[in-house]
């Protein structure tokens, strides 16, 4: 019985690799690309030759100003990969949350996350604003721990007997997220201090600058979306309903709970260091759905990497549009993928949505 | 030879009201159990029980001598398994896949599909006669063709026990036979025990060995085909007048309603 019936074995081969090409090289030249873009643009042949020089793999000596590597190394890697990072995380969670809930509206923010990360990272905001090394930490913190408690609350009131069914769960998500985004907005309105900056923390593409985010947020990310991509097998089996899952013998109540738990710590995490980025999580997975189909076995890492890229995309425009002033890249997200998901809702009204 | 599946004396209530009380049915491996009943009955919800998605009030289900409530998802998996009707199949997966996911219960969360699950999938494939769909997504499959997919997703369970909710629900009159002929043939050569929730008595009278009539949440008679499928039994149980003549061919009963 052959794995993959389709075209010829080398055909089918380049087919089933397509894929990752596609992704993977897209993050890649992404990677390259959003280091580039800046007040000084630095040619992406030479933003390459400094990082190999760095790393001890360039053939010679790099002719390029002093100050370019100190942009690069102190400046635009960081944030290039912080946003890479948030990419990534958004992508895998939000396939993650899609498969589990059987719902492909169903995305980083349906279960509060998002909400729950800005209440926990305003109220530190308001009572450390503005801080220094402490509030660095904090910040982050606090949204991680605002993102964790909201998700346990949503489920909570989900939760039917043993079960949390899907659409008490995703009601309980939006009326949840609601009222805590409504408390955040009174604690902005109330307080005096620094309220640009927490507004342009929520409306994401916040960075914290330097390499400390991305070193402390990297044990999370790996934790998180390393879960994932290793329990991606059994969320195909969940989309054929809790009951004939568990009929499968797939312990059910069990396994959602892990996903959850590894789905929630990821975006938590997104939207602890770069504020809440919209509509990645959502339009990453369906994009991915739509070209390679719905095996979640490829479909979580491709949204991974899908993610990043698009992630790293919406950056450079959100730097560059109205430059030299900077755009908070929830913004581009927004304007972009709102449209785009009206499209694919229009697209694929008449196919069955899973 | 030892029961495969003992229903004693089991008890469901949804909130509020009984469905069922005090059934208990026997199934012997290499039998075909029909569960017959009007609408409401509780022919699901048997099925559901004996799954172990449904906990009993009262009583218990015993599988190879174990309550199916103690197994752990996998372990019950192992021992029985469930096909449903083919109405909301992801239609992005193939065949094949669909029949891999067969082999769950014996996988953990981390495991892939070894070379042993790939060799019992195809097999259940061929005892299907599902190979040739393989790599077909199930949404292109008619659905006798995806009803037989599922058959061979339980059979790759390499369970003892097979449940059958309605297969033939939404299937036209080829379908029907084509399906049931290959459950009767699975329980003669496999020696599967199998248990069936059918409306269509005449599907009952001629691929059962015997039969369990509901009514009012209890079993009204247990017999074979020619016992069971009487006009004074169904009119009870139905509330409806019935003739019952005999098949011109098979010689088995032929229900007729009014």
């Amino acid at each position: 019985m052959s794995v993959d019936p389709s075209g010829a074995p080398d055909s089918g081969r380049l087919r089933r690799l397509a894929p990752w090409l596609w992704t993977g090289g897209s993050l890649l030249l992404l990677l390259v690309l959003n280091s580039a873009v800046g007040p000084v643009t630095i040619p992406p042949g030479t933003v390459v030759r400094l990082l190999l020089d760095r790393l001890g793999l360039a053939a010679g000596p790099v002719d390029a100003p002093g100050t370019f590597s100190t942009i690069l190394f102190d400046i635009r890697f960081p944030h290039t990969a912080l946003m890479a990072m948030a990419g990534l995380a958004l992508g895998a969670s939000g396939a993650a949350y899609q498969g589990l809930f059987r719902n492909p509206l169903a995305d980083p923010y349906i279960l509060g996350v998002a909400a729950g990360a800005g209440l926990g990272a305003i109220t530190a905001m308001t009572i450390h604003w503005p801080s220094t090394v402490l509030g660095m930490a904090t910040v982050p913190a606090a949204a991680f721990v605002g993102a964790i408690a909201t998700v346990g609350v949503v489920y909570r009131i989900a939760r039917v007997g043993r079960s949390a069914p899907v659409t008490t769960l995703l009601l309980a998500g939006v009326a949840v997220g609601t009222f805590t985004s409504a408390i955040t907005s009174l604690i902005l309105l109330l307080s005096t201090s620094e309220l640009r900056r927490a507004i342009s923390w929520l409306l994401g593409g916040f960075s914290l600058g330097g390499w400390q985010p991305v070193l402390a947020s990297l044990p999370y990310l790996l934790v998180g979306i390393g879960t994932l991509v290793a329990l991606r097998r059994p969320i195909n089996v969940l989309q054929f309903g809790d009951e004939e899952a568990l009929q499968l013998g797939l312990d059910v109540e069990r396994f959602k709970l892990f996903i959850v738990a590894a789905a929630s710590l990821v975006a938590a995490t997104a939207v602890a260091f770069t504020g809440i980025i919209a509509f990645v999580g959502l339009i990453v997975p369906h994009l991915v759905r739509i070209l390679w189909g719905y095996d979640y076995r490829r479909l979580i890492p491709l949204a991974a990497l899908g993610g990043g890229a698009v992630l790293l995309a919406a950056d450079i425009a959100a730097r560059t549009v109205l430059a030299p002033r900077d755009l908070p890249v929830g913004i581009i997200t927004s304007v972009i993928g709102a449209p785009f998901f009206l499209w694919l809702l229009r697209r694929a009204k008449n196919e069955v949505f899973w | 030879m030892s029961a495969a599946l003992v229903f004693e004396e089991v008890g469901v209530a949804y909130p509020g009201r009984a469905v069922l009380q005090g059934v208990s049915l026997v199934i012997e491996p290499g039998q075909v159990m029909a569960i017959v009943g009007p609408n409401g009955v509780g022919k699901s919800t048997l099925i559901k029980v004996a799954s172990g998605t449904l906990r009993p009030v009262h009583g218990r289900v015993l599988v190879d001598g174990q309550d199916v409530a103690d197994l752990e998802p996998s372990e019950r998996a192992r021992r029985l398994a469930v096909v449903p009707q083919a109405t909301r199949v992801p239609p992005a997966f193939t065949a094949e896949q669909v029949v891999l996911m067969g082999r769950t219960p014996y996988l953990g969360w981390l495991d892939r599909e070894g070379p042993e699950d790939r060799a019992r999938a195809a097999e259940a494939m061929q005892r299907t006669h599902t190979a040739d769909l393989a790599g077909r997504p199930m949404g292109e499959l008619s659905g006798g063709e995806q009803q037989r997919v599922l058959v061979a997703r339980a059979l790759a369970q390499s369970a003892g026990v097979l449940l059958l909710d309605e297969p033939t629900a939404h299937l036209d009159l080829r379908h029907q036979d084509e399906t049931l002929r290959l459950v009767r043939n699975l329980a003669g050569e496999a020696g599967l025990a199998v248990v069936i929730a059918l409306h269509d008595l005449n599907l009952v009278a001629r691929f059962a060995d015997r039969v369990a009539l509901l009514s009012d949440g209890g079993v009204k008679k247990l017999g074979v085909p020619q016992e069971v499928l009487t006009p004074e039994l169904l009119a009870a149980a139905y509330g409806l007048e019935i003739h019952v003549m005999s098949h011109p061919i098979h010689g088995t009963p032929l229900v007729l309603a009014g």
